[in-house]
C-alpha cells in the first residue's frame, strides 16, 4: 500500500513534470513576447499556425520531427544505460557527412542506393559514438567530457572537408546541393504534401521508435542496458558485463544520431553548411527529457518540439516577434525539466495541503 | 620563421586571455564541487549585454565606454551564472543538464534580444582598444617582441587575476576550503564552513571570470557581437581539463591552445605555415585533451566531487 502510495505521489509524476516545464517554457516565451512589445496570443496563435495550418506546412513539420525524434531517441536511449550523449550534434555532423558523401559519389539502383545511404548515416554516427563509448569503458573517461570533445573535433573537420571536397557551385560555406533523386526526398512524397520537405526519414525515424521500443522492452540486451543504467554495481555483480554494454550504447546512440544527421542533411536540407553545429543535436535533449526517455515519450515530444521550430518563420513573417522566440522557448524548457524537483515539490505542497484541508473537513 | 612567429605572438595572447579567463572561472567552480558546462553560455550573453552598453555609451563616455563595457559585462556573468547555482545548488538539479540549458538559453536570447534592438543579429561598436608597445620592455631580445609589443592594456589585467587566483586558491584558507568542498563536502560542513555558501561564490566567480572574458573579446579582437563566441566556452574547459584542474597548468593549456588556434586561423594569409593543413591545429587542443584524459585516467586529477549535489 506504502509503495503505491509513493508512485502515486505527484511529485514523482513524470508526466505531470513534463508538462508543468512545457507550460513554464510556454509562460517564459510569452512574458518574452510581452517585453518586447508584442501580443503573446496571436505570437503564439501564428507559431502553431506556422506549424499546422496546411498540408504543406504539418509536411515540414513532420519533416522537422523527423530529425528531432532520432535525436531525441539517441540521447534517451544513452540515458537508459546512465550516460549522457551530449554530442548527438557531432554524431549527426559526421553521419550527415558519410552519407552526403555516399549521395554525391555512388551511383546504384535506387533500393540498394538506399539502403547503403541509410547504412553510411548509421556507420559515421556510430563510430563518433563508439569512441567516448570506448574511452568510458576501457580508461573511464567521462562520457560528457568526451563527447564535447568529439563534437568540436567533427565540427572542425567539416569546417575543412566541405569546401575542400564537397563545395557547391556557389558559396564558399556549404555543399553542392544533392540531386533529389540521391536524397530521401520521393515525388511522391513531396506530392502528396504540396512539395513540402516531407522525406522518406520519417518512416526510418518511426522504424527506430519500434525497434528501440522493442529492444528495451523485449530483448536481454535492453534489459541488461537498462540494469546497467539504474546501478552499475549491481549489474556487474549479477554478472552483467558493464563495459561491453556502455560501449554497445553509446554505439547505438551514435548510429540513432547518425541516423538524424542522414535525414537532416539528405533529406530535409539536401546540402552541408559548415560553420555549425546542428541545433537539432541539443533540441534532441529536450525532446528526450521531455518524452521521459521513453520511445512513445519521445515519439509526441519531437511532434511538439517539431511545431515551434517550422512555425517560427510564419510567425516572424506576421507579428514582430523574432524567430529565436522557439529556440529560447525550448532551451527554457530544458532549465525546467532539470529544476522539475522545484516544482515537485511544490505539486507535492499543493496536493497535501488539499489532501490535509479534504481530511479537516471529514 | 622567426618573423613569422613574433609577428603572430601577439595575437595570440590576444586570443589566449579570453580563455583563460574562462577556464580560471571553470576552475573556480569545479574546484568548490559544481561542474559549470555553460561557461559557453556566460561568454555569449556577456558578450551581447558588454556590447550593448558600449554602444549606447561610446557617444557620450568615449574610450571611458570600453571599461564600462568590461563592468557590466563582468557583473551580467555573475547575475546570469546565478541560474546555475540556483539550479545546482538548491535544487540538486543535474549539473550537465543546466549548464547545457544555459548554453542554448544564452545562444537564441541574445539573438532574440538583438534583433528587437538592432534590427540585425549583430550588435557592432566603433571603438576597440588599441595594442600598444610597452616601453623599454618591448626593446629586450626576444621576450620584447613576443610578449611586449602590440599588447592590450587588458592582456595585464587578465594576467593579474591570474596572479590573484593562484595566491587564493594555493595559499588563504579560502581557497583551502574552496577546493575541499569540491573534494570532500560533508568534512567540509563538519568542520562548520557552509558548503552551499562556498559553491555559490564558486559559480559566481566562475560566470564573472567567464563574464570579464566575454567583454575582452568583444573590446579587443572582434568589436561586434554576432551571437556566438565560437566553442571558445569549450575550449576553456578543454584547456582546464588538459591543465588538470591547477591554476599553472591552465596557464599553460591556455596559451598552447591559443597559440594552435592562431596559426590555423593565420595560416590562409602566411604561406609559410601552410605545410601542415589548419584543421589539425583546430582540431589539436580537443584531440590533445582526449589523449591526456587517457593518459591521466589512474590518478585523475579531477575534483572528487565535482558535479554532485550536496
Amino acid at each position: 500500500m506504502n509503495k503505491m502510495k509513493r508512485r502515486e505521489s505527484p511529485g514523482s509524476n513524470a508526466f505531470l513534470m513534463a508538462v508543468s516545464a512545457v507550460i513554464l517554457g510556454l509562460i517564459a516565451g510569452a512574458v518574452l513576447m510581452a517585453a518586447i512589445g508584442s501580443n503573446p496570443f496571436s505570437g503564439f496563435y501564428y507559431l502553431f499556425r506556422g506549424g499546422l495550418m496546411n498540408i504543406e506546412r504539418i509536411g515540414n513539420t513532420m519533416a522537422t520531427a523527423t530529425t528531432l525524434m532520432l535525436v531525441g531517441l539517441s540521447v534517451a536511449f544513452a540515458f537508459k544505460t546512465g550516460l549522457f550523449n551530449i554530442s548527438a550534434a557531432g554524431q549527426m555532423l559526421v553521419g550527415g557527412l558519410c552519407a552526403t558523401i555516399v549521395a554525391h559519389k555512388v551511383f546504384l539502383p535506387r533500393p540498394l542506393f538506399l539502403i547503403v545511404l541509410i547504412a553510411s548515416g548509421i556507420l559515421g554516427g556510430a563510430i563518433w559514438g563508439v569512441i567516448p563509448g570506448l574511452l568510458k569503458a576501457r580508461f573511464n573517461v567521462h562520457e560528457v567530457v568526451a563527447t564535447i570533445m568529439m563534437n568540436w573535433i567533427a565540427y572542425w573537420s567539416i569546417y575543412y572537408f566541405v569546401p575542400t571536397y564537397l563545395k557547391g557551385p556557389s558559396l564558399e560555406t556549404e555543399s553542392a546541393s544533392i540531386a533529389i533523386s540521391q536524397s530521401l526526398r520521393a515525388p511522391w512524397l513531396t506530392k502528396l504534401f504540396n512539395g513540402s520537405y516531407m522525406n522518406l526519414g520519417f518512416f526510418i525515424a518511426i522504424v527506430c521508435v519500434v525497434l528501440v521500443k522493442f529492444i528495451l522492452d523485449k530483448t536481454t540486451l535492453g534489459f541488461s542496458l537498462k540494469t546497467v543504467g539504474f546501478n552499475r554495481h549491481c549489474a556487474e555483480y549479477a554478472g552483467i558485463r558493464v563495459n561491453s554494454n556502455v560501449v554497445i550504447s553509446m554505439m547505438i546512440a551514435g548510429g540513432l544520431a547518425g541516423l538524424a544527421g542522414l535525414t537532416f542533411y539528405t533529406g530535409y536540407s539536401r546540402n552541408m553548411q559548415i560553420g555549425v553545429l546542428p541545433a537539432q543535436g541539443f533540441d534532441g535533449i529536450a525532446v528526450a527529457l521531455l518524452g521521459a526517455s521513453s520511445p512513445i515519450g519521445v515519439f509526441f515530444s519531437s511532434f511538439f518540439f517539431g511545431i515551434l521550430q517550422s512555425g517560427k518563420g510564419f510567425m516572424n513573417a506576421m507579428t514582430s516577434v523574432p524567430p529565436e522566440i522557439a529556440d529560447t522557448i525550448i532551451a527554457t524548457i530544458i532549465y525546467f525539466t532539470a529544476t522539475s524537483v522545484l516544482f515537485g515539490r511544490i505539486w507535492e505542497a499543493v496536493f497535501k495541503r488539499r489532501r490535509t484541508i479534504a481530511k479537516e473537513e471529514q | 620563421m622567426w618573423s613569422t612567429l613574433s609577428s603572430i605572438f601577439p595575437y595570440a595572447i590576444g586570443y589566449t586571455m579570453p580563455m583563460l579567463m574562462a577556464a580560471l572561472g571553470g576552475l573556480y567552480s569545479e574546484r568548490s564541487g559544481v561542474t559549470n558546462l555553460g561557461l559557453e553560455g556566460l561568454m555569449v550573453i556577456v558578450y551581447f549585454f558588454s556590447a550593448l552598453a558600449v554602444k549606447l555609451t561610446e557617444a557620450t563616455l568615449g574610450v571611458n565606454a570600453l571599461g564600462l563595457g568590461l563592468l557590466v559585462g563582468t557583473v551580467a556573468g555573475a547575475l546570469f551564472s546565478l541560474l546555475h547555482a540556483f539550479a545546482s545548488i538548491n535544487l540538486k538539479a543535474d549539473q550537465v543538464i543546466s549548464g547545457t540549458a544555459i548554453n542554448m538559453i544564452a545562444g537564441a536570447l541574445t539573438v532574440y534580444l538583438a534583433r528587437t534592438i538592432t534590427g540585425s543579429g549583430n550588435v557592432r561598436i566603433m571603438m576597440g582598444i588599441i595594442r600598444k608597445n610597452i616601453p623599454v620592455l618591448s626593446k629586450i631580445p626576444i621576450i620584447g617582441p613576443l610578449f611586449f609589443t602590440q599588447t592590450y592594456w587588458t592582456t595585464w589585467i587578465c594576467l593579474l587575476v591570474w596572479l590573484i587566483s593562484y595566491f587564493l586558491l594555493s595559499k588563504t584558507s579560502f581557497g583551502l576550503r574552496l577546493r575541499a568542498c569540491g573534494e570532500h563536502p560533508s568534512a567540509v560542513a563538519s568542520a562548520g564552513v557552509n558548503v552551499h555558501r562556498m559553491r555559490y561564490i564558486g559559480v559566481i566567480l566562475s560566470g564573472a571570470l567567464s563574464g570579464f572574458g566575454g567583454s575582452v573579446i568583444l573590446i579587443t579582437y572582434s568589436g561586434e557581437f554576432n551571437g556566438t563566441v565560437a566553442g571558445l566556452g569549450f575550449l576553456s574547459i578543454a584547456a582546464l581539463i588538459f591543465g588538470q584542474w591547477k591554476v599553472l597548468g591552465i596557464l599553460g593549456a591556455t596559451f598552447f591552445f591559443g597559440i594552435a588556434t592562431t596559426i590555423a586561423n593565420v595560416s590562409q594569409v602566411i604561406p609559410s605555415l601552410m605545410i601542415v593543413p589548419p584543421v589539425y591545429f583546430k582540431i589539436f587542443p580537443y584531440v590533445a585533451t582526449l589523449l591526456a584524459l587517457v593518459a591521466f585516467s589512474k590518478r585523475s586529477a579531477a575534483p572528487l566531487a565535482s558535479g554532485q549535489p550536496y
